[in-house]
């Protein structure tokens, strides 16, 4: 058994499922843009999202990979679904109507900065910034055998990045507040306007 | 690649490839078998027990007690028609069963179902697979299942499904943070995410390990919100708003026929009994129960039978409990719904976790008990009466932000 467990170790199944992958979460990711009708989108997003959770798996970080199928598959495109259906915007005549000029153009634009971002980043072994690229989380589990490197993480995050952490916890509150101020801002007239 | 060939090793312990891959096969087979029986005779458990409640007779004409009348519904949805709208999203709509009954199966795949055995020289627990996160697997599973309800709504291209299956994924998303709360309340006496490890933790000694060990006593809280929580997730009645044919004429399934309505009811049933099955584990215990004493410790009755015995014991007392509750109340209203999550079971079930973390701190720091336990109590509800206090009451109208 340990035998083949080397043996699939090696260079090539390794190489095998990052192109079987890679292909399904091209594959998912063209899927979002071509397709017309935006619920479809909306499930090869998730298609999309699960096998980046498994890329995550297969770069030893199953804490990232179960976060990314919790949040972005089963949370926030479940969000996505439920504005597009309770908004009914699924129909394709409304967004061929919303076709504007500038933002194809913007699109593309973007869309190739982001294409040079990343051929930058893959040829030059870019590093974001000196802490984020510490390995120790990862020494961390290699040193105690933590295969789940939960532990490590959660150290990580509840102590050197404990400030950034809260910093984001704000700023969610802040966006969540934001957002319902916003949305029940109401157009008629107060009480007190009404009566002065 | 560290991850998955740990999970492989623990699927397969030490040994060649083909009796591990026997074992494993065997394993989930058995789950799946397991599964579906489960809920052919729950269907009818639940029948007979309403009816018992409602002093009739229930299902009594196929085989001894009616016990086959599930396989002969079942066989009937098979043979008989599917039909899809012409409005429909067919390619959708024929998805939708599926993305519903896959997260209920591999829920139950973490589950232990009984204590480690030994089958053709291999030495594993009697579980599909052991994961290293398997508490937050469940919390994935379940929230994938949201897509099933959701999609069969929206594809099926019609009024009814559609409200009824953007009713259903606000309560799903809603009650999906109080689940995980729930779930965290029994982590964090074990400390561990592995379902094997939550069972191993509570597993028996002696008649004491049922206040000490388990944790249904120290996380008592925690595992009410989880069951309610676990209903609400699994539209049970008294949170089956999403087919409320009163309002909805039958929500989402309107539109489905034959064998994919069949299968809509068959995630709905098993993902009732994977909860009964994942609280037994979270807070009851799992498989541990005193053995037989006059037996050998290594009998194959003590090793096998018995942890599946007070397993299955536990998992179906729950989904007693659960009948009960279908039988005995009415359907929530959608507005009750969505503010008892909200406004109360959110609010408790974050201070119930606090109050468990000052327990478990006063456990690992030496402090008193009582005094902690007196102190923790008393913030917490104060804290819970000046939160209930800013919540408005029914018809009260809240001044709007401009």
């Amino acid at each position: 058994m340990h035998a083949m467990l080397a043996a699939t170790e090696s260079f090539h199944v390794n190489a095998v499922l990052f192109y079987a992958l890679a292909a399904l979460a091209l594959a998912g990711a063209i899927g979002v843009v071509i397709s017309r009708n935006p619920v479809h989108s909306a499930l090869f997003l998730v298609a999309t999202m699960i096998v980046i959770a498994v890329f995550f798996l297969t770069l030893s970080a199953p804490m990232v990979a179960i976060v990314q199928v919790i949040v972005y598959a089963s949370a926030i495109v479940v969000l996505f679904l439920f504005v597009i259906m309770l908004l009914g915007i699924d129909r394709q005549e409304m967004l061929a109507a919303d076709d504007r000029k500038y933002q194809r153009i913007g699109g593309a634009v973007l869309g190739a900065c982001t294409l040079v971002a990343l051929i930058g980043m893959t040829v030059t072994n870019w590093q974001l910034g000196a802490r984020t690229a510490s390995r120790r989380g990862i020494e961390e589990a290699g040193a105690t055998g933590d295969v789940d490197n939960i532990r490590p993480m959660a150290r990580t995050l509840f102590t050197q990045f404990a400030w950034q952490f809260q910093v984001t916890a704000a700023l969610l509150v802040i966006a969540v507040i934001g957002s319902v101020v916003l949305a029940r801002r109401s157009s008629r007239p107060s009480r007190e306007e009404v009566a002065a | 690649m560290n991850v998955l060939f740990g999970a492989a090793k623990a699927l397969f312990a030490d040994g060649d490839l083909l009796t591990s891959s026997v074992v494993v096969i065997i394993k989930v087979l058995v789950a799946f078998v397991l599964l579906l029986v489960g809920v052919m005779l729950y269907i009818w458990g639940m029948r007979k027990w309403i009816a018992d409640m409602q002093n009739r007779v229930g299902p009594a004409k196929a085989g001894p007690f009616g016990i086959l009348q599930t396989l002969a519904d079942g066989i009937k949805l098979f043979f008989k028609e599917q039909t899809i709208p012409s409005s429909a999203h067919r390619g959708v709509f024929r998805l939708a069963p599926y993305l519903s009954i896959m997260p209920a199966f591999l829920m139950f795949c973490v589950v232990p179902i009984g204590g480690e055995v030994t089958i053709l020289g291999r030495t594993t627990s009697l579980q599909v697979v052991d994961l290293p996160f398997g508490a937050m697997f469940v919390l994935a599973c379940s929230g994938i299942g949201v897509y099933g309800v959701m999609l069969a709504g929206w594809s099926s291209g019609s009024k009814y499904p559609l409200l009824g299956s953007v009713r259903a994924s606000a309560q799903l998303l809603s009650y999906e943070a109080a689940f995980g709360l729930g779930i965290l309340g029994a982590l964090i006496h074990t400390g561990t995410l592995s379902t094997r490890e939550i069972a191993s933790l509570q597993a028996w000694e002696n008649w004491r390990s049922f206040y000490e060990g388990w944790n249904l006593v120290p996380a008592f809280g925690a595992f009410f919100i989880f069951i309610i929580a676990a209903l609400a997730e699994t539209n049970h009645p008294p949170f089956d708003l999403v087919e409320a044919e009163q309002e909805l004429v039958g929500g989402f399934i309107t539109e489905y026929s034959g064998i994919r309505f069949a299968i809509f009811f068959l995630a709905e049933f098993m993902n009732v009994i994977t909860m009964c099955a994942i609280a037994t584990t979270l807070f009851l215990g799992g498989p541990s129960g005193p053995s037989l004493g006059f037996i050998d410790a290594d009998n194959f009755i003590n090793v096998w039978l018995m942890p599946i015995f007070w397993f299955m014991i536990k998992t179906i007392a729950l989904t007693y409990g659960t009948v009960w509750l279908r039988a005995a109340t009415p359907r929530m209203r959608y507005d009750k719904l969505m503010a008892f999550c909200w406004k109360y079971l959110i609010e408790a079930a974050i201070l119930w976790i606090m109050f468990e973390i000052a327990l478990e701190l006063a456990k690992k720091n030496g402090w008193n008990r009582y005094t902690t336990v007196g102190l923790a109590a008393t913030a917490c509800l104060v804290l819970y009466g000046v939160l209930m206090l800013c919540v408005p009451k029914p018809g009260e109208t809240v001044e709007e932000f401009r």
